[in-house]
């Protein structure tokens, strides 16, 4: 693991050493959800980037005054006020897009790595490395959405970011495109094999079996064993 | 830190950071609330555009707006409500309102709007008032998944499809989502909502295709492949707002001038 003291490791750390998804596996719910297609992909992501910046700074500035009996609470009305906010803006200002992400932008609220930043590093560091940490953990959900909305925009509607690659069947074309990348599930596969991918490249990620498997014993008698 | 933990600390705590936040919250909704409903109308409007086949990209969809006029109609009878404004009424909202609406039974709710529908609807003129050349009415009804929202647009005959476009639907990407395919909404222009003589829409999505030789090929639009239950909702949403509840009362006036000329 990089160091994660210093501004630049709290940035780059996330992204793929210590991803809240691949690593952490936080947060899928809405990574299953919003990433088909790559523009509300990146939409989401920078609406995450946002929540989770700016709820980790708040939530640090007021740390030391926060009754340990109700921290949890505060912590989701700061995130829950900031994700309204959010929602609010993108009416204002990305009206197509925020019709296309629906309910997905209100889910923030309960994207595990919100809380889990806020409640894990906010809560012990001060208001300018929490910002940054939230950024940071932004950027990671937002690699991965990007990733995973890559292929499946690709390889579902034969385009990237809206502008055409594969012509499809449907418009004349000659690819067929593939209806699974469409769905939510499909995700879950991609989502597999980029653990996969950054798990080859990173050795040190792999978990340790939880449980080893012991070669079978022979059959015994009875009153053999102990 | 024990003093952080007394009764009186953990009230102040909660009862400021309530005050703060729903200071921002409000803050934000009343700020950016005109510039949201900006967008929303822009939205309605470009869609009843794109469904009259007027929407040209790059021209402000205001002035292009602007050939369209908005009229309410009572449902019940088909004549215009002129004491309703129509840039002030909100067709979905009035059904909401028991002055507004009506109940509907089991057989009558085709579309499956949950037993109520309102009494009035918003239509869109394009050209003279009088004498449309298209006459864009919005529709909508239960698919499988979601309640489609649309608009259907008719030639100032009252009878033939011009185009028929959803702005809102859920429905299954790949499946049922192709409602919103250009090639699928390609295959209605030209297509007729009545027999001859009848204010009985007889308009209906059908599997299998329509070519040349299908019997009553001018009121069968071929269905969804792998979407039969988004394919009936359509069916059953336009023979819903094409006959008695819906707009067959207003449209039969246009159908009639239509024939007498």
């Amino acid at each position: 693991m990089a160091k994660t003291d210093t501004a630049r490791g709290l940035l780059i750390t996330p992204i793929f050493q210590n991803n809240p998804i691949a690593l952490q596996i936080l947060g899928i719910c809405s990574a299953l959800a919003v990433t088909n297609s790559m523009s509300t992909s990146l939409v989401m992501g920078l609406a995450v980037i946002a929540v989770t910046a700016f709820s980790n700074m708040f939530v640090s500035l007021i740390r030391n005054h926060m009754p340990s009996s109700i921290r949890i609470i505060i912590q989701m009305t700061i995130i829950a006020s900031l994700v309204i906010v959010v929602d609010q803006l993108l009416r204002a200002f990305a009206y197509d897009l925020s019709k296309q992400l629906s309910v997905f932008v209100g889910l923030i609220i309960t994207n595990c790595i919100v809380m889990g930043r806020a409640e894990a590093f906010a809560m012990q560091n001060g208001p300018g490395l929490s910002f940054l940490d939230g950024v940071g953990n932004g950027l990671g959900y937002t690699f991965i959405l990007l990733a995973v909305g890559f292929f499946r925009e690709l390889l579902g509607s034969g385009s990237v970011f809206g502008i055409t690659i594969m012509q499809t069947v449907n418009d004349g074309g000659w690819y067929l495109p593939n209806g699974l990348m469409l769905l939510p599930p499909s995700a879950f596969f991609v989502i597999g094999l980029l653990i996969w991918a950054i798990r080859s490249f990173n050795p040190e990620q792999v978990e340790s079996n939880e449980f080893k498997i012991t070669t079978n014993t022979k059959p015994q008698a009875a009153e053999g064993s102990a | 830190m024990a003093s952080n933990d007394s009764i009186k600390k953990t009230l102040t705590v909660a009862l400021s950071l309530c005050v703060v936040c729903s200071v921002v919250v409000s803050t934000a909704a009343v700020a950016l609330r005109p510039t949201q409903q900006q967008n929303q109308e822009l939205d309605r409007k470009t869609n009843v555009l794109q469904v009259a086949n007027l929407l040209e990209p790059g021209q402000s969809v205001e002035r292009q707006f602007n050939e369209i006029t908005q009229r309410v109609v009572d449902l019940r009878t088909g004549e215009y409500a002129e004491d309703i404004d129509p840039d002030r009424f909100n067709q979905i909202a009035s059904t909401q309102d028991p002055a507004m609406s009506r109940t509907l039974g089991g057989s009558q709710d085709r579309a499956g709007l949950g037993g109520r529908v309102e009494n009035y609807a918003t239509v869109f003129l394009v050209g003279d008032p009088d004498n449309p050349d298209e006459i864009i009415l919005p529709v909508r009804g239960q698919g499988l998944w979601s309640l489609m929202l649309g608009y259907l647009a008719l030639e100032g005959d009252g009878n033939t499809v011009v185009g028929l476009s959803f702005y809102e639907q859920g429905e299954t990407p790949g499946l049922g989502g192709e409602v919103d395919n250009p090639r699928w909404k390609s295959l209605w222009p030209g297509k007729e909502i009545y027999p001859e003589g009848s204010n009985d829409p007889a308009i209906r999505l059908v599997k299998g295709g329509v070519g040349s030789n299908t019997p009553d090929a001018e009121h069968k639009v071929d269905a969804l492949s792998g979407a039969t239950l988004t394919s009936t909702g359509v069916t059953n949403l336009l023979q819903f707002w094409m006959g008695d509840e819906g707009f067959a009362n207003y449209l039969a006036r246009f159908r009639d001038t239509s024939q007498g000329a």
